[in-house]
């Protein structure tokens, strides 16, 4: 087997307010293969942005290591390591800076991180810009005149500028209305296929999971709980919180509604399921 | 057939000075018949909001506010807003919000905010009746320990918590409409799901018409009686939530319904964002027509 792209090994992260201490990740050991799409489920409280901030570098765990392509990552990150670590949120204004141009959001990774020749960086936004469907004339325009599902394209644009290996997807969809939703998921796939790119995809959506993730991690208050291919999972979860999360999912098809019946009645798990 | 008790017709809304106007509805028509869970379905921006809130009569006082048209709820017309319908507001017409702690006053004990609402509409109650009111109203909501979350404010709640304080205090004046704006959408998604369930058995036992407020058509599906989709400030479909889903016929609908990322898998469709069909003309599935002659 490869080296897994990005591995947590026995990750602990405390958090200390007030004399109270939070447990938000509990002795977490989990791999990321190269070029998969791998969800991360769970709840508020569960951990799921806690793994998103370690990933990025945004705070050090209180034990354990991330190994990134086999080496551990430390406090203080490489420029070629930040590089190839990318992020996308989920309230792409918020990301953006509303007074840089759409052009300007997009070069200033291609700046900061000296990629390619200046002369050269103009026709890259370009290019970037039309990788992810926006017209060349949205590079002078500002974030604030563009729709949600616009921006988020930006946003995106503005990680792959970096030519990452790994990018944190952070609810990506979940402020968009659901036919832009299933657009910004479109590309989404396809840059990851043409590109080679690897994704930690965190939502709370399982049905968005089971529409773009390849491998599926369940998190339940700072602990895995499950973790295994998409298709397994949806045809037959092993923990009681899993069935318990696919259960309560709102569906729109008598086909969803049967699987989710019989997700309902299935018999309590065993606990983590292997695979 | 039962009498509606909200009726809304030919109901057309524009925001903006005498000069410049844009509308935001083109005239809709829908109505709520007594005991029925109404859904008014659509993404953000299809005027779905205002129209609940213009029914509630919140949006008619501002200059800015221009709406035209008919809305007709417990005998009385409230398309301009007014005294008659503020009165029946938190009595005969309750709403609940999308985020149940903000919508809760924070600086006041959940037991003030109840007896406040036992005493809307002018209604004298003493403060023994008002607390025992309060407190069988969240027994009604499951909420275990009823003593400790009548004393508590509400960032001392979990969401979910507040979720059914929301609940009882919107149904404890007996209201004959309900009118839920997104009801859970900012909670997870086990809570939401057993929220909208108190929501329905708690309004179904007592009679009480609900009109949901949603961009979720699988909350939709689960909830509703009869569905009404919303495109740009035009009802594009109605039907009952069985026709609905089952035979979707407005090309609006199916691409929504086709967008959804479904549980069953299948991957992910290649739709437009928008498109000429989704202006065409409403489609009413059969048996659903708005009645005639008819006061609510």
């Amino acid at each position: 087997m490869t080296t897994p792209i990005l591995q947590l090994d026995q990750i602990g992260k405390v958090f200390s307010a007030d004399g109270h201490r939070v447990t938000a990740l509990d002795d977490v050991s989990l791999g990321f293969e190269r070029g998969e799409c791998h969800a991360i489920v769970g709840e508020s409280g569960s951990g799921k942005t806690t793994i998103a901030n370690l990933v990025l570098g945004l705070m050090l765990p209180t034990s354990g290591a991330i190994l990134f392509n086999g080496v551990p990552l430390p406090g203080d990150r490489s420029h070629a390591q930040k590089r190839s670590i990318q992020l996308v949120q989920q309230n792409p204004l918020s990301a953006l800076n509303p007074r840089r141009s759409v052009g300007a959001s997009v070069r200033l990774p291609l700046d900061v991180h000296a990629i390619g020749v200046s002369a050269d960086r103009r026709q890259r936004v370009e290019a970037l810009l039309a990788e992810v469907g926006l017209d060349a004339d949205m590079a002078s325009r500002s974030p604030r005149g563009l729709s949600g599902g616009q921006r988020q394209r930006v946003a995106i644009a503005r990680a792959l500028a970096c030519e990452p290996e790994l990018i944190v997807l952070d609810e990506p969809t979940s402020a968009l209305d659901v036919l832009v939703q299933a657009r910004v998921l479109q590309l989404l796939h396809r840059l990851r296929l043409a590109h080679g790119l690897t994704y930690l995809f965190i939502t709370h959506d399982l049905a968005v999971v089971r529409s773009i993730a390849t491998r599926v991690s369940v998190f339940q208050k700072g602990r895995l709980v499950e973790t295994g291919g998409v298709d397994a999972i949806f045809a037959d979860p092993k923990s009681a919180y899993t069935r318990q999360l696919i259960g309560a999912v709102p569906v729109v098809t008598d086909e969803e509604a049967q699987l989710r019946e019989a997700i309902r009645a299935g018999a309590p798990g065993t606990g983590t399921a292997a695979s | 057939m039962t009498e509606a008790v909200l009726a809304i017709r030919d109901l057309r809304l524009a925001f903006g000075s005498r000069r410049s106007q844009s509308a935001v509805l083109h005239g809709i028509s829908l109505h709520v018949r007594a005991g029925e869970k109404v859904a008014l379905v659509g993404e953000s921006g299809s005027g779905k909001s205002v129209t609940a809130r213009l029914a509630m009569g919140l949006l008619q006082e501002s200059p800015k506010v221009h709406a035209t048209g008919s809305i007709r709820f417990d005998g009385i017309e409230a398309i301009d807003g007014g005294p008659e319908i503020a009165r029946r507001r938190g009595n005969r017409v309750a709403m609940i919000f999308q985020d149940p702690t903000s919508a809760l006053n924070p600086t006041f004990r959940i037991r003030g905010q109840f007896r406040d609402v036992l005493r809307s509409g002018g209604r004298r109650i003493s403060v023994a009746d008002a607390d025992a009111r309060a407190e069988a109203a969240l027994a009604e909501v499951s909420i275990p320990d009823l003593k400790r979350a009548l004393d508590s404010y509400a960032f001392q709640l979990s969401g979910g918590m507040n979720q059914r304080v929301m609940i009882a205090m919107a149904l404890a004046n007996r209201p004959a409409l309900l009118i839920a704006d997104e009801p859970g959408t900012a909670l997870d998604v086990t809570v939401q799901a057993q929220t909208l369930a108190l929501m329905h058995d708690l309004t179904e036992k007592r009679g009480t018409a609900v009109l949901l407020i949603s961009h979720n058509l699988g909350v939709v599906r689960e909830f509703a009686d009869r569905v009404y989709v919303i495109y740009r400030g035009r009802i594009v479909e109605h039907g009952t939530t069985a026709q609905l889903f089952r035979d979707p016929l407005h090309p609006y609908t199916r691409a929504l319904l086709a967008a959804i990322p479904k549980i069953s898998g299948g991957g992910l469709p290649d739709l437009p964002e928008r498109s000429p069909d989704f202006e065409s003309p409403m489609i009413t599935h059969e048996g659903c027509g708005e009645p005639q002659g008819f006061s609510a």
